[in-house]
């Protein structure tokens, strides 16, 4: 599968990602949960690729499997033209001085016996960049940058209200200069007036310094804003992949679908006039995933071929790739 | 004109922490009519669901309901004893369902068994038939084969299923009120939209009024009739949902609207914002609360709090704004 960059910044192939699933006192292994099964997606500099789906589809696992939190079952991690996933935790240092990571949590991503001064410059220490005046002035104009005075440096994460604290989260993420930035779910825990704040400061930063996310989100209103592309998932499995405008008005599979239809718009009239698709049941466990098409248990096409065969992710029209049957005809 | 199911008067709420009083709610009115849905907005820390806690009196120490009436089937809550509460109030004229369905449920009872319990309390009727009940409940909130879910306990279920049994035993003894505490927060979309149909449908069948707390505005925008907006422990503004909506008054409620991305909105438009924070609720300020964050902000907002100006019969907003002299004009 290839796209439609020559160099993407980050590239992920065939990715795979089983957690054992230990039963009985001798702990064999008895079968596997697989979180992320087969997934690919590439991103570009300078781009915004969102990561949508519901909890449990394996947006999260996939961001800790790329910034190798978690080791790689299978497939390939490509950053930078570097392969990511035989890479030992030495090898890997380096390359997440490139890579850094916002968490959802703004309170339990920090730690609270820390400074911000020094959960911030913490990461200088870690790869021996800048002592001294030079540490804090560094750490002084990320404050800056994040909208903090630099006189907040000497107090502690608890002094700060939830968005302060994600910024703050921001800024230690920023601090060596990285080219990837992968945000977990970054305003899920926020207020809404607080989470526009936190966006628009994102894409700033971005324009700013040529930053590239992936952005993982369930908040679907949010991603479609933010993103230039996303990726739906499924239960371990990317089911669609789009130009964010375009997924918005012509998307094909039916959990897109229904998954579009289900955000609550904060518009009464539209909301009373629109056509709701509301799902039934609900998502089927990764161990025991059904059989072919993951999503047949819940969708209302389902077909025979739906159980037999496992539909591809094929392109329907430029940039713009579906896995289903409906449309891989 | 329909009647009013619960007034709350010049309710206040405060909470005694060694550091001194938080003014958690500062003196707000409000009222349900029968079978009106009404959702309460405003962002943590609002005094929302201080406000929801304080009807059932279940508000605890430090918490205290320093003043107002609570009104409802024309009594006084407030006055009523705990004895008096359990055993005719709640979970039988007014219940409530949370948040997190798994932590309000007891995880060691079986799901049948807690649905039981709760009819068995307010009803004498024997157990045989609050089974029976509660087997028609499970029913009523669309939950398949409920004969075997009844002996499912509630780490067996799913998320949304584990909210299903909590308003089915919500509503297990046709309650007058029920109060929702952000439902369908900790849900996925497609299950949140589940629920959101399923309040929908009982609220229409069972005619139960529903007092919904949330700060989700798409999910008021869904379902409620009336809206009200809180802010720092006030209520800012008090409208129908198309009011709220299509002619909000208050610059808060007006930031909220425009904070949210709608569909049509594009990367290259900035979200508006509304800078700063709400204040400390410790010393509120004299004035108007949203001041120091407000974009029309005028000299008398820092100095005294506005009063209800209204705007028309249901619409009602606290902003110096709306008054006569006020030079700003739309």
């Amino acid at each position: 599968m290839n796209d439609y960059n020559e160099n993407p910044l980050l590239e992920v192939k065939n990715l795979k990602k089983y957690f054992p699933i230990k039963k009985s006192i001798l702990k064999r292994k008895t079968s596997y949960l697989k979180a992320v099964d087969d997934v690919s997606f590439s991103i570009e500099k300078g781009e915004t690729f969102g990561l949508v789906g519901e909890s449990g589809c394996g947006k999260s696992t996939i961001a800790r499997t790329i910034i190798r939190l978690y080791n790689v079952t299978g497939g390939n991690v490509i950053f930078d033209n570097q392969h990511l996933e035989n890479l030992t935790d030495t090898e890997m240092q380096p390359i997440r001085k490139k890579m850094q990571m916002i968490f959802q949590d703004p309170y339990a991503s920090l730690n609270t016996r820390m400074t911000v001064g020094d959960i911030i410059g913490e990461p200088l220490d870690i790869f021996k960049i800048a002592y001294g005046r030079d540490r804090q002035n560094i750490i002084n104009s990320l404050l800056d940058k994040i909208g903090l005075s630099s006189k907040y440096a000497n107090r502690y994460p608890h002094e700060f209200s939830g968005g302060q604290r994600q910024r703050i989260g921001i800024a230690r993420a920023l601090i060596l200069n990285p080219q990837l930035i992968i945000c977990d779910e970054p305003i899920s825990a926020l207020d809404v007036s607080i989470q526009a704040q936190i966006v628009n400061m994102l894409q700033d930063l971005q324009q700013e310094l040529g930053l590239t996310y992936l952005f993982i989100a369930h908040d679907l209103s949010m991603v479609k804003y933010i993103s230039d592309r996303i990726g739906v998932m499924y239960l371990g499995k990317l089911i669609e992949l789009a130009r964010s405008q375009d997924l918005y008005n012509n998307h094909f599979h039916p959990y897109t679908k229904a998954l579009l239809s289900s955000i609550p718009i904060a518009d009464p009239e539209k909301s009373k006039n629109r056509n709701r698709i509301i799902l039934e049941g609900n998502v089927p466990s990764a161990i025991n995933p059904p059989s072919g098409c993951r999503f047949r248990t819940r969708c209302v096409y389902s077909m025979k071929v739906c159980s037999e065969i496992e539909p591809e992710l094929k392109e329907v029209s430029i940039e713009h790739k579906v896995a289903c049957h409906l449309t891989n005809k | 004109m329909t009647r009013d199911i619960i007034k709350v008067k010049n309710l206040k709420i405060s909470f005694f922490t060694h550091l001194g009083e938080v003014q958690a709610v500062r003196g707000i009115n409000f009222h349900i009519k029968n079978g009106e849905v009404l959702g309460i907005v405003g962002e943590s820390g609002s005094g929302k669901s201080v406000t929801a806690l304080s009807i059932l009196k279940l508000l605890q120490y430090p918490g205290v309901i320093k003043n107002g009436e609570i009104v409802f089937g024309g009594e006084d809550l407030v006055k009523k004893s705990e004895n008096e509460m359990n055993k005719k109030i709640r979970g039988n004229k007014i219940s409530m369902i949370f948040q997190d369905p798994m932590t309000s449920l007891n995880p060691v009872f079986k799901i049948g068994d807690q649905i039981t319990e709760a009819i068995l309390i307010h009803n004498k009727i024997s157990r045989k038939n609050a089974r029976k009940k509660a087997l028609e409940m499970l029913e009523l909130v669309s939950i398949a084969s409920p004969e075997i879910r009844v002996n499912n306990y509630p780490h067996e279920l799913s998320g949304g299923m584990r909210q299903r049994v909590m308003i089915a035993m919500a509503l297990s003894c046709q309650p007058d009120l029920l109060i929702a505490d952000e439902p369908t927060t900790a849900l996925d979309v497609t299950i949140q939209a589940q629920i959101i149909l399923l309040l929908k449908e009982l609220q229409r069948k069972t005619n139960v009024s529903i007092l919904l707390i949330t700060h989700d505005l798409g999910v008021v925008a869904d379902i409620c009739d009336r809206i009200i907006v809180m802010y720092s422990g006030l209520l800012m503004e008090e409208g129908s949902t198309r009011d709220i909506f299509y002619n909000p008054l208050h610059p808060y409620t007006k930031g909220l609207l425009k904070a949210v991305p709608t569909p049509e909105i594009s990367k290259e438009n900035r979200l508006l914002t509304i800078p700063g924070k709400p204040p400390e609720l410790l010393n509120p300020p004299t004035g108007c609360p949203f001041a120091k964050r407000c974009p029309y902000v005028m000299n008398i907002c820092t100095r005294q709090l506005p009063p209800k100006f209204r705007e028309s019969e249901h619409h009602y907003t606290m902003c110096w704004l709306l008054h006569p002299s006020c030079p700003i004009k739309d």
